[in-house]
């Protein structure tokens, strides 16, 4: 039983399984994706969503099932063409994942360099996409002199700058004050808004409550149904205590 | 396109190299101590090399004729000789013409020959070899033969103790050879490890490539271009210095001693290219043994 390519979903996940040693991380999960979705993947810590995301770029492989990115199927990918696969993502992680010893243009730059853009239009496309994250003042700084936000920032200029179809981003707001979560919140709804298709992963209830876009609902590595999201006056009951 | 990578990855190779300088300095002056070694010893041999062939240049077979040998018996033997393996020529020397170019040699004891009644010397053929088969056990074996023939009464080929020196030198040769060998593989292991220590150092940013789409090829391609950048200019310095001492020893030699029996000379062109070349490859490998563990696709 293999799921059908002919649909409109960029991505499918097809009774896929993910077991470290004995532990299910993810199970028998079965999800489509459309082109332009927003998808927000929720559930507590340990649920698997972090999992469920490697899975699709190939971070990790996956135990049981299938997925299809834009119709190639993952567990029959050659190696060599692995990064090919990836180019189609753009990846925000949970813990930037920007080389420290590189400048922001750098990081920033290594996605189009990887495709063999030329440098001209490389320099182009870096400074407008630091614009639109307002960092382009900080072009020449390294990772370590900037703050999270500021990094987290450069971490989603550098999944948007080769104009990926698909977004995945891993807690984009995990550990940011919540002015700069907004901040990063809107550059992804922007992105959004441009056609790109994003999954947020997120465990930030304030975010699954504020975003509009489809849920789904992680709970040691199975998919359920959402519990009840608290209303909005018992947060703001907890803030006036 | 394919040129375009060449350039962006030999600027990432320069740029690396230039962020750890002290790493490629210290194993660029360690591959050129081995090629100063190695080159060391080719300089050498080149020129012993150059002695030993000016030397056996000069090797002839001197056959003795016995005394009672005919005339007519001469061409018939000449040919004889002359169709043994390795002879180029034959000249035959009287003992009248030997005994006038013993007299011109000898003109100070002229009363010597005063009272000679008799020619004492003997007639002689003289063998010359075929330069390419003078090695020197060819020389014994055609002197053997030679002597074989009833009318010769004895042979001579003079400078018996080359055939000794050759042997010593082909030794000498054959050390020398290890000994390269050595060093090269000592180079690949410098290299290797150097590479080793950069990419355990570097081994997140590479994770971080790979995530972002990076194939292997564009990781590894900067060190490769890196270790053979190494290999060349590690090779390169050693062989200038060795330029270097070349100079300053045939300078302080009196001209005379050495233009005495031959000219002392530096590598050829093409052996030092062939020790860059080396180098070079020693680089390449080192990297391919130091980056196969590391990456798999
Ligand atoms: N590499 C791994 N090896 C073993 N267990 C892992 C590994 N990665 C994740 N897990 C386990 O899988 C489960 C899901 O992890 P993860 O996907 O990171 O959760 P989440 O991102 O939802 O917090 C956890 O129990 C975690 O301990
Ligand atoms: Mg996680």
């Amino acid at each position: 039983m293999t799921p059908n390519t002919e649909e409109s979903a960029i991505i499918r996940i097809f009774h896929v399984h993910k077991r470290f040693g004995k532990k299910n991380a993810l199970t028998d999960i079965t999800l489509d994706v459309e082109q332009n979705d927003l998808l927000l993947v929720s559930g507590p810590s340990g649920a698997g969503k972090s999992t469920l995301l490697k899975l699709l770029y190939l971070g990790e492989a996956l135990t049981e099932g299938q997925i299809l990115i834009d119709g190639m199927n993952l567990s029959r990918i050659a190696a060599n063409r692995i990064p090919v696969v990836r180019r189609q993502f753009g990846i925000i992680f949970q813990d930037y994942k920007l080389i420290q010893t590189k400048t922001v243009y750098e990081n920033i730059a290594l996605v189009l360099e990887v495709k063999g853009e030329k440098t001209r239009f490389i320099q182009k496309k870096v400074s407008s996409v630091l614009r639109t994250v307002g960092m382009e003042e900080r072009i020449n700084s390294f990772p370590p002199s900037l703050s999270g936000g500021e990094q987290q920032r450069i971490a989603v200029a550098r999944a948007v700058v080769g104009d990926p179809k698909i977004i995945l981003a891993d807690e984009p707001t995990g550990s940011l004050d919540s002015e700069s979560a907004s901040v990063i919140m809107d550059l992804l709804m922007g992105v959004h808004a441009r056609g790109a298709t994003v999954i947020i992963a997120t465990h930030d209830k304030e975010i699954i409550r504020d975003t509009k876009g489809k849920v789904i609902y992680l709970k040691d590595g199975l998919m359920m149904e959402p519990p009840m999201i608290e209303p909005l006056i018992e947060k703001k009951k907890t803030i006036t205590l | 396109m394919k040129t375009e990578w060449l350039i962006f990855f030999t600027k990432r190779a320069f740029q690396d190299m230039n962020s750890n300088r002290f790493l490629h300095i210290v194993t660029i002056i360690t591959i050129s101590l081995s090629i100063l070694i190695v080159s060391a010893f080719g300089l050498f041999f080149t020129n012993i090399n150059d002695i030993m062939v000016s030397w056996k240049k000069g090797v002839k077979i001197m056959a003795y004729l016995n005394k009672d040998v005919e005339k007519i018996q001469l061409p018939e033997l000449k040919q004889k000789i002359l169709s043994l393996y390795g002879v180029s020529a034959v000249r035959f020397i009287p003992k009248e013409d030997a005994l006038e170019e013993l007299k011109q040699q000898m003109k100070r004891q002229m009363a010597l020959f005063e009272n000679l009644k008799e020619n004492p010397l003997p007639d002689v053929f003289e063998i010359q070899m075929i330069p390419s088969t003078q090695n020197w056990g060819k020389v014994e074996i055609l002197a053997a033969q030679v002597e074989m023939f009833p009318q010769v009464a004895g042979v001579e080929y003079g400078q018996r103790w080359l055939g000794r020196v050759t042997g010593i030198f082909n030794l000498f040769k054959f050390a020398g050879t290890a000994m390269c060998l050595v060093f090269f593989m000592a180079s690949v292991f410098i290299v290797a490890n150097t590479i080793r220590l950069l990419f355990f150092s570097r081994r997140e940013e590479f994770e971080i490539m790979r995530l972002v789409g990076a194939t292997d090829g564009f990781i590894k391609a900067p060190f490769y271009i890196e270790g053979i950048l190494q290999g060349i200019l590690g090779g390169v310095t050693g062989i200038l210095i060795l330029f270097v001492i070349y100079v300053i020893i045939t300078s302080n030699v009196d001209p005379g001693i050495s233009s005495g029996f031959f000219v002392m000379r530096f590598l050829p062109i093409s052996i030092s290219m062939g020790i860059v070349c080396c180098s070079m490859f020693a680089g390449w490998l080192g990297c391919y043994l130091s980056l196969k563990q590391f990456l798999k696709y």
